[in-house]
């Protein structure tokens, strides 16, 4: 029953912010409602396993349920985060019918929360497409120049996407044992193993699009660039994840023989796309796109060490998820704050950043040692467990994508240096005073950042349930 | 046979309704209370509370699909008269309102037939029963040139396609020497039907008259025209009860026939379906105006309604019900905001969210549902269609055309979402009052309750 409470939470606050006009109650509403919220994912990391289960279709036999293991857990606590730190961080920001833009952010977190708790296929997808929804009108209203077109790219590779998984829901489910869609009977589903191809393609397509995996990841560059900078931040922080979820919860334990069989192409084109991605960062000037692209290469490299199915890598994953998180939500936050403060994302037009705002040089230069991963910060006790995997399963693609450590190295000090660095520049003077609700959210994440670098053991503790159902048989 | 006699009752009533008041108000009323009527005595019928009985010589067998899918198709008609009233006058200058609902109930007089036979001259006759009140609803503009060519197409080629039925019903009759419905004679040796050269012949062309009517490709070229040049409101009667009452009639044909096909049948339909889809959806992207959007995007929906006709499956009955319904609303409720637009381009839908925040809202609902998005009942009609198609054993690229095909979909429909919502102007609209917009509301609610509980539409298919 709690569980249910993640849902309902926001969506009551959406649609109580459809009557709210008031700027000063608007932003109360939203992040009181975020914060409740996050009070509640709290709660359910220190208290046991819980589910909730309700008839929904007895036609179909698919049921309402939803359950929190280890990886629900870790994801519903990200999303829990999130939201209220991007609330607050962009509080002073003004967009036009700020209720209806909050009402739809707090849709988006109801569908992230369903996505990360459904126990039910049917349910899953359900959620999956209702989190697409809110994100489209909110960057088709609210971005920039480009906005209608890339949206409607995005969304109509995610609808494609999703319409396979449907297909692949569709097939397993015809061969399950008691024509159900729990989570369960699927796992039980008897497949051929041609069948499994067919259905691990299917729903491996959706993922796919969603993390994105090289090639199919066109859409992700102009979509974070143009969506406002508080979607991106919903996009690059938690939305990419669901594909990560997607392949841990359904296509590893579903499809077990396909997955091995495959694991070599999908290394392989992560390690491409990461290698791919990190190049093309180095070129970028556009501070979102350079952060856009190395969020793929990330993600790039959380796939390939899923898909090298080595117990070690897998764990580093699962700690990861959280981890990019939390660092690409710091960095987004203040590329937002400079962008606000200084009219441009230009990095050639900014610089002296260190002189000007002392504290938010600090603060980028922390995010920027977690973006590459350098001891004591969360990031790389992730990645150090995901190259181990990796290693394990083929050094040459362990060594490939290690190269991208030393590009992220490239690209992001490139950044700090033009950003924090060398004469104040005419845009970086004109930076009023420094924004405190959102340093202070900065403060707070990156205090996260270097306490799980540190102590990384409570996030293996509330994952080992799912690292145990994956590898022990 | 309760719902055949009050129809046809109620559609002389109307008729000479005309003669007994000038009150346009009062004759729109009848024409409700008759509606409510002919839903109350066919529930009687479904419930067996009271029933006309005749002995039909087993002509029309009433069976729980064939009248709850009346019940369906009735209350469908119903909300479509109540929210479009106002508009159903204005058609041909005020003079004229009894003599349309005496149509409409003509016509459904036509679908209780098609829903209920059992013999291949009841569904001739109930074709024709639906087809000609059509021909008129088509040209009742009488002044618009458009209204009359429209009119002169449909009843040409409805004509045309009617003379195929009819080739195609004497062809079976030759070969079976019944205009029954019977089971195909089975081989005992091998199992399968026996093929009969004429009795094949003559379903294919029953196969081919009914694509016609249901306007899928490739017998879909009337209807574009046929859609685009009928007055708007009427074009959203005959996208949605019309079809769906083909619909009905196709499956209770092939149903089991489609078994004296043999193996042919699987090469016959898939063909037709992947041309309707195809056609259907490719045209529509490119259209300027709405209402032909509309009338395309109507062929690709039958495209998908086509599935239910492709084998054995627990879910078809489900699958086309649910499909009807969802579809029709959704298509009810788009027609009701274009009929009042000024014009039907899409241009003239911009900025619609600024003005009107709700209607845009309602119009996006009604889109959605089509394009088949989560939590509307839109979605549930393709999943039941798809999952239907797989348990009677279809290929899965089948599958994958039909979802691509469905993607496709959301190019045209979106449009029209990015016109009201992202693009700034000034919508060419007429006014719209607060009831209309309160009927409105109600269709967008019934989507969204399906959408969430599909089975409360199932509930009554068996109990």
């Amino acid at each position: 029953m709690f569980l249910l409470l993640f849902l309902l939470i926001p969506v009551f606050a959406a649609i109580l912010l459809l009557f709210v006009k008031k700027e000063q109650s608007v932003n109360t509403i939203a992040i009181s409602a975020a914060l409740v919220t996050l009070l509640g994912a709290v709660y359910i990391i220190i208290s046991k396993t819980s589910s909730f289960d309700a008839a929904w279709l007895p036609l179909l036999n698919s049921r309402f349920t939803l359950q929190a293991d280890g990886l629900a857990k870790i994801l519903v606590l990200l999303t829990a985060i999130s939201f209220p730190a991007i609330f607050i961080a962009t509080s002073k920001n003004q967009p036009t019918q700020k209720n209806i833009f909050l009402s739809l952010m707090l849709l988006t977190q109801a569908g992230l929360m369903g996505v990360f708790l459904a126990g039910d296929a049917l349910l899953f997808y359900f959620f999956w497409e209702l989190a697409l929804i809110p994100v489209y009108f909110l960057c088709s209203i609210w971005g920039g120049e480009k906005r209608i077109a890339v949206t409607f790219k995005f969304f109509i590779y995610t609808f494609l996407g999703s319409l396979f998984m449907l297909i692949g829901i569709i097939l397993v489910y015809s061969h399950t044992g008691d024509q159900s869609f729990a989570l369960a009977s699927f796992k039980q589903a008897h497949l051929t193993s041609g069948m499994q191809l067919t259905a691990f393609a299917l729903f491996f397509i959706a993922f796919a699009i969603k993390m994105p995996i090289f090639p199919l990841h066109t859409w992700q560059p102009d979509a974070y660039e143009q969506s406002p900078t508080a979607v991106t931040m919903v996009l690059s922080a938690v939305m990419v994840k669901m594909g990560l979820y997607g392949v841990i919860r359904w296509l590893m334990p579903l499809f077990p023989t396909a997955f091995i069989a495959h694991s070599n192409i999908v290394t392989l084109l992560s390690v491409i796309g990461i290698l791919y991605a990190s190049f093309i960062a180095i070129r970028q000037d556009d501070l979102k796109r350079l952060i856009a692209y190395s969020s793929i290469a990330h993600i790039g490299l959380m796939n390939a060490a899923l898909f090298s199915h080595i117990q070690v890598g897998v764990q580093g994953v699962l700690v990861q998820l959280f981890s990019h998180g939390i660092n690409v939500l710091g960095l987004w936050i203040v590329a937002d704050i400079i962008e606000q403060q200084t009219g441009t994302r230009s990095m050639k037009d900014l610089g002296g950043l260190a002189k000007k705002q002392p504290t938010l040089a600090i603060l980028l230069v922390g995010f920027a040692f977690a973006n590459i991963a350098l001891p004591l910060t969360n990031a790389f006790v992730g990645e150090f467990l995901m190259f181990n995997g990796l290693f394990q399963f083929n050094p040459w693609m362990a060594a490939a994508a290690g190269v991208s450590v030393i590009l992220a190295a490239i690209y992001t000090l490139n950044m700090v240096q033009k950003i924090a660095y060398g004469e104040i520049s005419a845009a970086t003077n004109l930076m009023p005073a420094p924004n405190k609700n959102a340093q202070g959210v900065l403060i707070v994440l990156l205090v996260i950042v270097f306490f799980t670098g540190v102590y990384p053991q409570p996030l293996f503790n509330v994952t080992a349930d799912t690292l145990q159902q994956l590898f022990v048989k | 046979m309760n719902a055949i006699i009050i129809s046809a009752f109620m559609g002389v009533v109307m008729m000479f309704s005309s003669w007994g008041t000038s009150s346009i108000k009062l004759q729109r009323n009848i024409g409700l209370l008759g509606m409510l009527l002919l839903i109350g005595a066919n529930i009687a019928h479904l419930t067996g509370v009271w029933v006309i009985e005749f002995d039909t010589k087993g002509m029309l067998v009433f069976n729980r699909i064939g009248l709850y899918a009346n019940t369906i198709l009735f209350v469908l008609t119903f909300i479509y008269m109540w929210i479009n009233g106002e508009e159903i006058d204005k058609v041909g200058d005020h003079t004229h309102t009894a003599d349309y609902y005496a149509i409409f109930f003509f016509i459904l007089c036509g679908v209780s037939v098609l829903t209920s036979f059992d013999n291949l001259l009841m569904l001739f006759i109930g074709i024709e029963i639906l087809s000609i009140p059509l021909y008129i609803l088509t040209g009742a503009d009488k002044k618009n040139l458009f209204s009359n060519e429209a009119s002169l197409k449909y009843f040409l080629m409805g004509a045309f396609s009617t003379g195929i039925l009819l080739l195609g019903i004497t062809f079976i009759y030759g070969a079976t020497g019944s205009f029954h419905l019977t089971a195909p004679v089975i081989n005992p040796t091998t199992n399968m039907p026996v093929e009969h050269f004429l009795m094949s012949a003559g379903l294919i062309l029953l196969f081919v008259a009914l694509n016609f009517k249901v306007s899928a490709a490739p017998f879909h070229f009337w209807t574009p025209d046929v859609y685009d040049g009928a007055p708007t409101v009427f074009t959203s009667f005959m996208a949605t009860v019309v079809k769906a009452a083909g619909f009905i009639a196709f499956i209770r044909v092939f149903e089991i026939q489609r078994e004296a096909l043999g193996y042919s049948w699987f090469i016959i339909l898939p063909f037709v379906i992947v041309s309707t889809l195809l056609v259907g959806n490719i045209t529509a992207v490119f259209q300027r105006s709405v209402k032909r959007m509309l009338a395309y995007s109507s062929i690709a929906q039958a495209g998908f309604m086509l599935f239910a006709l492709y084998g054995r499956s627990i879910f078809n009955n489900e699958a086309i019900l649910l499909y009807i319904v969802a579809y029709s609303l959704a298509t009810i409720g788009v027609f009701a905001v274009l009929v009042k637009m000024k014009d039907y381009s899409f241009e003239s839908f911009n900025g619609l969210a600024k003005k009107h925040p709700a209607l845009a809202l309602l119009t996006t609902i009604f889109l959605f549902s089509l394009a088949g998005i989560p939590l509307t009942a839109g979605f549930f009609a393709k999943y039941f269609m798809l999952n239907a198609l797989l348990t009677a054993g279809a290929g899965l690229w089948l599958l994958i055309v039909a979802i691509v095909f469905a993607a496709v979909s959301v190019f045209y429909y979106f449009r029209l979402v990015q016109a009201m919502y992202f693009t700034s102007g000034e919508p060419a609209i007429n006014e719209i009052d607060k009831k209309y917009e309160f009927k409105l509301w109600l269709i967008a609610a019934i989507l969204i309750v399906l959408g969430v509980f599909p089975s409360l539409l199932f509930n009554y298919l068996y109990f």
